[in-house]
C-alpha cells in the first residue's frame, strides 16, 4: 500500500531520515515512536505525499510520489485518512460539515445519517451543530478521526493523536483505532507515549518502529 | 491545472464549494470598491474618447467637403476674375456647387473681429467663393493649375492645413483614451490580484485543511476565483451605472466649448459602457485564477 525504499530526507541540508525502508501492508497496525524531533512527522508526511523524498522512492498505492501530479496527490489523500496532533478545522463550518468535508471536496453527496452515525461512533453526535472552537481537545481529536475516516480510507495515519488529551481519552481514541484496524484498515500511529503502545499491544498485533539516529528500527521486546 | 471553467457554471456556482471559503473580510470590500471606481473612470475615459473622436470627425468631415477660393485683384478686375473662377469651377468634375459670398455674408464673417459697421466697400477685402464638393471630390492640383491660368488673383484653399492637425489630434486623443482604458484594466487586475493574494494568505489554514482532505487545486481555486469574479462584476456594474448617470448629467455639447462640453455617448454608443462590467469580471477572473494557482503551488 505504502512503501518507502531507501528514503533519505533532509531539512536545510541536515538529514532527518537516512536510507529508510518501510512497508505498510493491508490491515497492518504500526506504531512509530522516537524522541521529539526524531522525524516521526516527516515520515508520516512522506507517506501521504505532503513531502517528497530527496533520495529513494516512496510509492503510495503503487504510484511513485515523485511522478504524481498535484491532482494525483489530492486523489491519493482521499484514500489515506490523516489525523494530526494539532487538528485544523474550518471554524466557520459546523462539526458535521467539517466531518463531511472530504465528501464535499470530492463531489460526493453527503448523507446526513451517515455523518450522524459516524459522529455517534466517536461520541460526538450531540455536538454535530457545534463549531470547532467550541470543542475540547479530546472532542477535536475524535472529530478529526471521524473526518479522516468518512471516505472509508484504506490507510489511516495519525500523528501524536493523543498528544493533547488525557489518558482516558487516549484510551478511547486507541480503541477507535483498534476497531478500525479490525475492519481491515491499515493504521500507523506516531507517538512517544509508550504506555499507549503497551496498552494497544494487549488488544491488537502491532509492529512498533522506533526512529533513532535517522534510521527506522523494529523495536525490541521491551515494548 | 484544468481548462477554463464554463462561465455559466462559474456564475451558478456550487453551494457546497462556496461554503468552504470563510465569509469575506476587507479584501471583499477592496475588490468591490476597486472595481466600482475603475468602472466609473472607464466610463469617463470611454465617453471622452468617443466624444472627442466624434467632434473631430465632424470637424474634419465638414472641412473635408468644402473649400474656398479667395480672389484678390486690383479694383476693376475683381468681378472679371470672379466670373472666370466661377466658369472654371462650373466645368470642374467633383465640384457640386460654387457660390460667391455676398457682402452681407462676408460682413457677418468679419463681424466678430471688426464689429458690425465695417465699411466693406472701401476696404480691399478679397472676394470669397465657397465650394461644396461632391463625395468623390476634385483634383486639387489640376484645379489650382487651371485657376492660375484663368484667374491669377485666385487662391484655392482646400482646408488641408486645418484638417490635418485636427485629424492627427483626434487620432492621438483616441490613442490616449485607449491607453487610459488599458491602464484602468491593468490597475484593476493588479489591485484584485493583491486582494486575492491577501485573501489566500489569510486563508492558508483553510487551504491546508482542504488539501489534507483531498481537495484538488482546481476546486480550491474555483471557490476563490468565483467570489472575486462576482465581486468585481457587482462592483463594476455599480461603478458603470454611476458613471453613465454622471455622463448623462454632464452639460450638453456646445460647439464653443469644444470637447470639454458634451463628453457623452450618442445613440448606440450608450451600449458600450455595458461591456465594462463583464470585461472587469474577465480581468478579475484571470487575475484571481493566476494568484490562486501561484499560491496553491507553494502549499504541500
Amino acid at each position: 500500500m505504502i512503501e518507502l525504499h531507501e528514503v533519505t530526507y533532509r531539512y536545510g541540508g541536515a538529514p532527518i531520515l537516512g536510507d529508510v525502508s518501510l512497508k505498510l501492508t493491508p490491515g497492518s497496525f504500526h506504531f512509530l515512536t522516537g524522541p521529539s524531533g526524531a522525524g516521526k512527522t516527516t515520515l508520516l508526511k512522506l507517506c501521504y505525499g505532503a513531502l517528497t523524498a530527496g533520495q529513494g522512492q516512496v510509492t503510495i498505492f503503487g504510484q511513485d510520489v515523485r511522478e504524481m501530479s498535484r491532482d494525483e496527490v489530492a486523489m491519493t489523500r482521499r484514500r489515506v485518512g490523516v489525523v494530526h496532533q494539532e487538528q485544523r478545522f474550518l471554524d466557520h463550518l459546523t462539526l458535521a460539515e467539517n466531518v463531511a468535508l472530504p465528501l464535499t471536496v470530492s463531489g460526493r453527496p453527503t448523507d446526513a445519517d451517515e455523518v450522524t452515525d459516524l459522529l455517534h461512533w466517536v461520541g460526538l453526535a450531540g455536538q454535530k451543530d457545534s463549531h470547532p472552537p467550541e470543542l475540547s481537545g479530546g472532542e477535536r481529536q475524535r472529530a478529526a478521526l471521524a473526518r479522516a475516516i468518512i471516505m472509508s480510507p484504506e490507510v489511516i495515519l495519525a500523528d501524536e493523536p493523543t498528544g493533547n488529551v488525557d489518558w482516558e481519552m487516549s484510551i478511547r481514541l486507541l480503541q477507535l483505532m483498534v476497531e478500525l484496524n479490525r475492519m481491515g484498515k491499515t493504521i500507523m500511529i506516531a507517538t512517544h507515549d509508550l504506555n499507549l503502545i503497551r496498552s494497544a499491544k494487549a488488544q491488537v498485533q502491532a509492529r512498533v518502529l522506533r526512529i533513532s539516529k535517522h534510521q527506522v528500527h523494529l523495536a525490541g521486546a521491551d515494548l | 491545472m484544468s481548462a477554463l471553467p464554463n462561465p455559466l457554471a462559474l456564475i451558478a456556482g456550487d453551494k457546497q464549494a462556496d461554503r468552504v471559503v470563510p465569509p469575506a473580510g476587507f479584501t471583499a470590500r477592496l475588490t468591490i470598491f476597486t472595481a466600482a471606481a475603475m468602472a466609473f473612470l472607464a466610463v469617463f475615459a470611454l465617453a471622452l474618447m468617443l466624444a472627442t473622436g466624434r467632434i473631430a470627425d465632424s470637424w474634419g468631415a465638414s472641412l473635408a467637403q468644402s473649400s474656398t477660393v479667395r480672389v484678390s485683384a486690383p479694383t476693376g478686375q475683381v468681378e472679371a476674375q470672379v466670373a472666370a473662377v466661377l466658369e472654371v469651377l462650373a466645368t470642374t468634375p467633383g465640384v457640386a456647387e460654387a457660390q460667391v459670398l455676398s457682402d452681407e455674408d462676408q460682413r457677418a464673417l468679419l463681424e466678430p473681429w471688426f464689429g458690425p459697421d465695417l465699411p466693406l466697400d472701401t476696404l480691399p477685402v478679397p472676394k470669397l467663393i465657397a465650394i461644396t464638393e461632391t463625395p468623390e471630390g476634385y483634383d486639387t492640383a489640376g484645379l489650382r493649375a487651371r485657376l492660375a491660368g484663368e484667374a491669377p488673383g485666385a487662391v484655392l484653399d482646400d482646408h488641408t492645413r486645418w484638417r490635418e492637425p485636427l485629424v492627427r489630434a483626434a487620432d492621438r486623443i483616441r490613442l490616449v483614451g485607449l491607453a487610459a482604458l488599458a491602464l484602468i484594466a491593468a490597475t484593476t487586475a493588479a489591485i484584485i490580484t493583491l486582494a486575492a493574494s491577501a485573501s489566500l494568505a489569510a486563508n492558508a489554514q483553510v487551504i491546508d485543511v482542504l488539501r489534507l482532505v483531498g481537495a484538488r487545486d482546481t476546486y480550491i481555486a474555483r471557490a476563490f476565483v468565483r467570489r472575486y469574479t462576482l465581486r468585481a462584476l457587482a462592483g463594476a456594474a455599480a461603478g458603470t451605472v454611476f458613471g453613465m448617470v454622471a455622463v448623462w448629467l454632464m452639460p450638453a455639447h456646445d460647439s464653443s466649448g469644444g470637447f470639454l462640453t458634451g463628453p457623452g455617448f450618442a445613440g448606440l454608443q450608450w451600449g458600450l459602457p455595458l461591456l465594462i462590467p463583464p470585461l472587469a469580471a474577465i480581468v478579475a477572473f484571470l487575475a484571481t485564477r493566476r494568484a490562486a494557482f501561484a499560491t496553491l503551488r507553494e502549499r504541500p
